[in-house]
Protein backbone atom coordinates (compact mmCIF):
# COMPACT_ATOMS: atom_id res chain seq x y z
CA UNK A 1 0.00 0.00 0.00
CA UNK A 2 1.36 3.43 -0.88
CA UNK A 3 0.83 6.72 0.92
CA UNK A 4 -2.13 7.91 -1.21
CA UNK A 5 -3.87 4.55 -0.85
CA UNK A 6 -3.60 4.55 2.95
CA UNK A 7 -4.77 8.18 3.20
CA UNK A 8 -7.74 7.44 0.92
CA UNK A 9 -9.00 4.89 3.47
CA UNK A 10 -8.66 7.25 6.44
CA UNK A 11 -12.11 8.14 7.79
CA UNK A 12 -11.18 11.85 8.17
CA UNK A 13 -11.27 14.95 6.02
CA UNK A 14 -10.26 18.59 6.44
CA UNK A 15 -10.32 20.27 8.91
CA UNK A 16 -9.73 17.11 10.90
CA UNK A 17 -7.31 15.19 8.68
CA UNK A 18 -3.81 15.42 10.16
CA UNK A 19 -1.88 13.24 7.70
CA UNK A 20 -0.12 14.67 4.61
CA UNK A 21 2.13 11.79 3.70
CA UNK A 22 3.06 8.29 4.82
CA UNK A 23 6.83 8.16 4.33
CA UNK A 24 7.28 4.48 5.17
CA UNK A 25 5.15 1.65 6.48
CA UNK A 26 5.70 -1.99 7.45
CA UNK A 27 4.14 -4.60 9.70
CA UNK A 28 5.90 -3.22 12.79
CA UNK A 29 6.23 0.51 12.19
CA UNK A 30 5.05 3.56 10.27
CA UNK A 31 6.38 7.09 9.64
CA UNK A 32 4.31 9.99 8.37
CA UNK A 33 4.29 13.79 8.16
CA UNK A 34 1.86 16.67 8.54
CA UNK A 35 2.23 20.42 8.03
CA UNK A 36 0.25 22.66 10.41
CA UNK A 37 -0.86 25.43 8.06
CA UNK A 38 -1.35 28.77 9.77
CA UNK A 39 -4.89 28.96 8.37
CA UNK A 40 -6.08 26.06 10.60
CA UNK A 41 -9.12 27.23 12.55
CA UNK A 42 -7.98 26.38 16.08
CA UNK A 43 -5.07 28.84 15.88
CA UNK A 44 -7.65 31.65 16.15
CA UNK A 45 -8.40 30.62 19.73
CA UNK A 46 -5.36 28.65 20.95
CA UNK A 47 -4.17 30.97 22.20
CA UNK A 48 -5.61 34.50 21.83
CA UNK A 49 -3.09 36.46 19.69
CA UNK A 50 -0.57 33.65 20.27
CA UNK A 51 -1.11 30.65 17.98
CA UNK A 52 0.32 27.36 19.30
CA UNK A 53 -0.77 23.87 18.19
CA UNK A 54 -2.97 22.34 20.94
CA UNK A 55 -1.67 19.20 22.64
CA UNK A 56 -4.89 17.36 21.81
CA UNK A 57 -4.27 18.08 18.13
CA UNK A 58 -0.69 16.75 18.40
CA UNK A 59 -2.12 13.66 20.11
CA UNK A 60 -4.68 13.33 17.30
CA UNK A 61 -1.90 13.64 14.70
CA UNK A 62 0.05 10.88 16.48
CA UNK A 63 -3.08 8.70 16.54
CA UNK A 64 -4.06 9.30 12.88
CA UNK A 65 -0.57 8.46 11.57
CA UNK A 66 0.68 6.09 14.27
CA UNK A 67 -2.40 4.00 15.02
CA UNK A 68 -5.08 4.51 12.35
CA UNK A 69 -2.82 4.59 9.25
CA UNK A 70 -0.78 1.65 10.55
CA UNK A 71 -4.02 -0.15 11.45
CA UNK A 72 -5.37 0.31 7.91
CA UNK A 73 -2.14 -1.15 6.53
CA UNK A 74 -2.34 -4.12 8.92
CA UNK A 75 -6.03 -4.82 8.20
CA UNK A 76 -5.28 -4.72 4.46
CA UNK A 77 -2.31 -7.06 4.93
CA UNK A 78 -4.56 -9.52 6.76
CA UNK A 79 -7.10 -9.38 3.95
CA UNK A 80 -9.72 -7.35 5.83
CA UNK A 81 -12.42 -5.23 4.19
CA UNK A 82 -11.33 -1.61 4.38
CA UNK A 83 -14.64 -0.22 3.13
CA UNK A 84 -16.24 -1.02 6.47
CA UNK A 85 -13.36 -0.42 8.81
CA UNK A 86 -14.31 0.97 12.23
CA UNK A 87 -11.81 2.61 14.52
CA UNK A 88 -12.08 3.86 18.10
CA UNK A 89 -9.44 5.42 20.31
CA UNK A 90 -9.23 3.48 23.56
CA UNK A 91 -6.29 5.01 25.43
CA UNK A 92 -3.63 7.68 25.15
CA UNK A 93 -0.79 8.60 27.44
CA UNK A 94 1.37 11.38 26.02
CA UNK A 95 4.13 13.61 27.41
CA UNK A 96 4.96 16.95 25.75
CA UNK A 97 8.39 18.56 25.51
CA UNK A 98 8.25 21.37 22.92
CA UNK A 99 5.62 23.60 21.29
CA UNK A 100 4.64 23.39 17.60
CA UNK A 101 3.92 26.74 15.92
CA UNK A 102 1.91 27.50 12.73
CA UNK A 103 3.52 26.35 9.45
CA UNK A 104 5.75 23.76 11.10
CA UNK A 105 5.92 20.28 9.60
CA UNK A 106 6.05 17.39 12.03
CA UNK A 107 7.14 13.77 11.59
CA UNK A 108 5.40 10.98 13.49
CA UNK A 109 7.19 7.68 14.07
CA UNK A 110 5.19 4.81 15.48
CA UNK A 111 6.22 1.32 16.53
CA UNK A 112 3.69 -1.42 17.13
CA UNK A 113 3.63 -2.88 20.66
CA UNK A 114 0.97 -5.39 19.74
CA UNK A 115 -1.96 -5.96 17.39
CA UNK A 116 -4.17 -8.67 18.83
CA UNK A 117 -7.90 -9.28 19.13
CA UNK A 118 -8.50 -6.09 17.08
CA UNK A 119 -6.56 -3.90 19.50
CA UNK A 120 -3.55 -1.99 18.17
CA UNK A 121 -1.24 -0.42 20.72
CA UNK A 122 1.74 1.67 19.63
CA UNK A 123 4.67 3.62 21.02
CA UNK A 124 4.71 6.93 19.14
CA UNK A 125 7.12 9.86 18.88
CA UNK A 126 6.53 13.20 17.14
CA UNK A 127 9.48 15.31 15.95
CA UNK A 128 9.77 18.87 14.56
CA UNK A 129 11.82 19.91 11.50
CA UNK A 130 14.95 20.25 13.63
CA UNK A 131 14.41 16.58 14.54
CA UNK A 132 13.76 17.56 18.14
CA UNK A 133 11.36 15.38 20.13
CA UNK A 134 8.07 17.30 20.58
CA UNK A 135 6.00 14.63 22.30
CA UNK A 136 5.90 10.89 22.81
CA UNK A 137 3.62 8.32 24.33
CA UNK A 138 1.48 5.22 23.95
CA UNK A 139 -1.79 5.26 22.06
CA UNK A 140 -4.17 2.34 21.50
CA UNK A 141 -7.31 1.79 19.49
CA UNK A 142 -9.72 -0.94 18.49
CA UNK A 143 -9.87 -1.60 14.74
CA UNK A 144 -12.59 -3.75 13.23
CA UNK A 145 -13.30 -4.47 9.60
CA UNK B 1 0.04 -27.23 40.30
CA UNK B 2 -1.89 -24.14 41.34
CA UNK B 3 -5.04 -24.45 43.46
CA UNK B 4 -8.28 -22.78 42.40
CA UNK B 5 -7.82 -20.16 45.13
CA UNK B 6 -4.33 -19.33 43.88
CA UNK B 7 -5.61 -19.06 40.33
CA UNK B 8 -8.41 -16.69 41.38
CA UNK B 9 -5.96 -14.61 43.37
CA UNK B 10 -3.58 -14.45 40.36
CA UNK B 11 -6.50 -13.44 38.15
CA UNK B 12 -7.59 -10.74 40.63
CA UNK B 13 -4.12 -9.25 40.53
CA UNK B 14 -4.25 -9.20 36.69
CA UNK B 15 -7.68 -7.53 36.36
CA UNK B 16 -7.10 -5.00 39.16
CA UNK B 17 -5.66 -2.15 36.99
CA UNK B 18 -8.57 -2.36 34.54
CA UNK B 19 -11.69 -2.57 36.74
CA UNK B 20 -14.18 0.25 37.10
CA UNK B 21 -16.36 -1.28 39.79
CA UNK B 22 -14.54 -1.67 43.11
CA UNK B 23 -17.48 -3.37 44.82
CA UNK B 24 -17.65 -6.03 42.11
CA UNK B 25 -13.90 -6.52 42.45
CA UNK B 26 -13.98 -6.82 46.25
CA UNK B 27 -16.72 -9.47 46.09
CA UNK B 28 -15.20 -11.33 43.11
CA UNK B 29 -16.24 -14.98 42.73
CA UNK B 30 -16.14 -17.52 39.91
CA UNK B 31 -19.47 -16.13 38.70
CA UNK B 32 -18.12 -12.58 38.31
CA UNK B 33 -18.52 -11.25 34.76
CA UNK B 34 -15.64 -9.10 33.51
CA UNK B 35 -17.76 -6.66 31.53
CA UNK B 36 -21.02 -6.48 33.51
CA UNK B 37 -19.71 -6.86 37.08
CA UNK B 38 -16.23 -5.37 36.87
CA UNK B 39 -17.03 -2.86 34.09
CA UNK B 40 -13.85 -3.69 32.19
CA UNK B 41 -14.09 -2.27 28.64
CA UNK B 42 -13.40 -4.36 25.55
CA UNK B 43 -10.01 -2.73 24.92
CA UNK B 44 -8.86 -3.50 28.46
CA UNK B 45 -10.21 -7.04 28.20
CA UNK B 46 -7.52 -7.53 25.53
CA UNK B 47 -4.93 -6.34 28.07
CA UNK B 48 -6.32 -8.77 30.65
CA UNK B 49 -5.91 -11.64 28.17
CA UNK B 50 -2.36 -10.56 27.21
CA UNK B 51 -1.44 -10.35 30.91
CA UNK B 52 -2.92 -13.83 31.46
CA UNK B 53 -0.73 -15.12 28.61
CA UNK B 54 2.38 -13.64 30.24
CA UNK B 55 1.52 -14.77 33.75
CA UNK B 56 0.73 -18.39 32.83
CA UNK B 57 2.99 -18.64 29.77
CA UNK B 58 0.16 -19.76 27.50
CA UNK B 59 -1.31 -18.55 24.20
CA UNK B 60 -4.97 -17.57 23.97
CA UNK B 61 -6.53 -18.01 20.52
CA UNK B 62 -9.45 -16.05 19.07
CA UNK B 63 -12.06 -18.69 20.03
CA UNK B 64 -10.89 -18.72 23.65
CA UNK B 65 -10.84 -14.91 23.66
CA UNK B 66 -14.51 -14.84 22.64
CA UNK B 67 -15.40 -17.15 25.56
CA UNK B 68 -13.34 -15.29 28.14
CA UNK B 69 -16.23 -13.33 29.62
CA UNK B 70 -16.20 -14.27 33.29
CA UNK B 71 -13.87 -15.60 35.97
CA UNK B 72 -15.09 -19.19 35.61
CA UNK B 73 -14.55 -19.28 31.85
CA UNK B 74 -11.12 -17.67 32.23
CA UNK B 75 -10.08 -20.29 34.81
CA UNK B 76 -11.28 -23.11 32.55
CA UNK B 77 -9.43 -21.72 29.55
CA UNK B 78 -6.23 -21.23 31.56
CA UNK B 79 -6.45 -24.79 32.92
CA UNK B 80 -7.07 -26.24 29.45
CA UNK B 81 -4.15 -24.33 27.94
CA UNK B 82 -1.86 -25.32 30.83
CA UNK B 83 -2.78 -28.99 30.43
CA UNK B 84 -1.98 -28.82 26.69
CA UNK B 85 1.54 -27.66 27.39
Amino acid sequence: MNSEEIISYLPYSAPFLFVDKIVSVGAKSITGTFRFDESLDFYKGHFKENPVTPGVILTETMAQIGVVSLGIYLVKTEGGDLQHVQIVLTSSEVDFYKPVFPNETVTVKSTQEYFRFNKLKCYIELFNEKEELVCRGKIAGMIKS
Amino acid sequence: MRTNEQMISDLKEIVKPYIQNQHGFDSLTEETDFINDLKINSANLVDVVLDIEDKFDIEIDNDSMDKMLNVKAALEIIETKLSEK
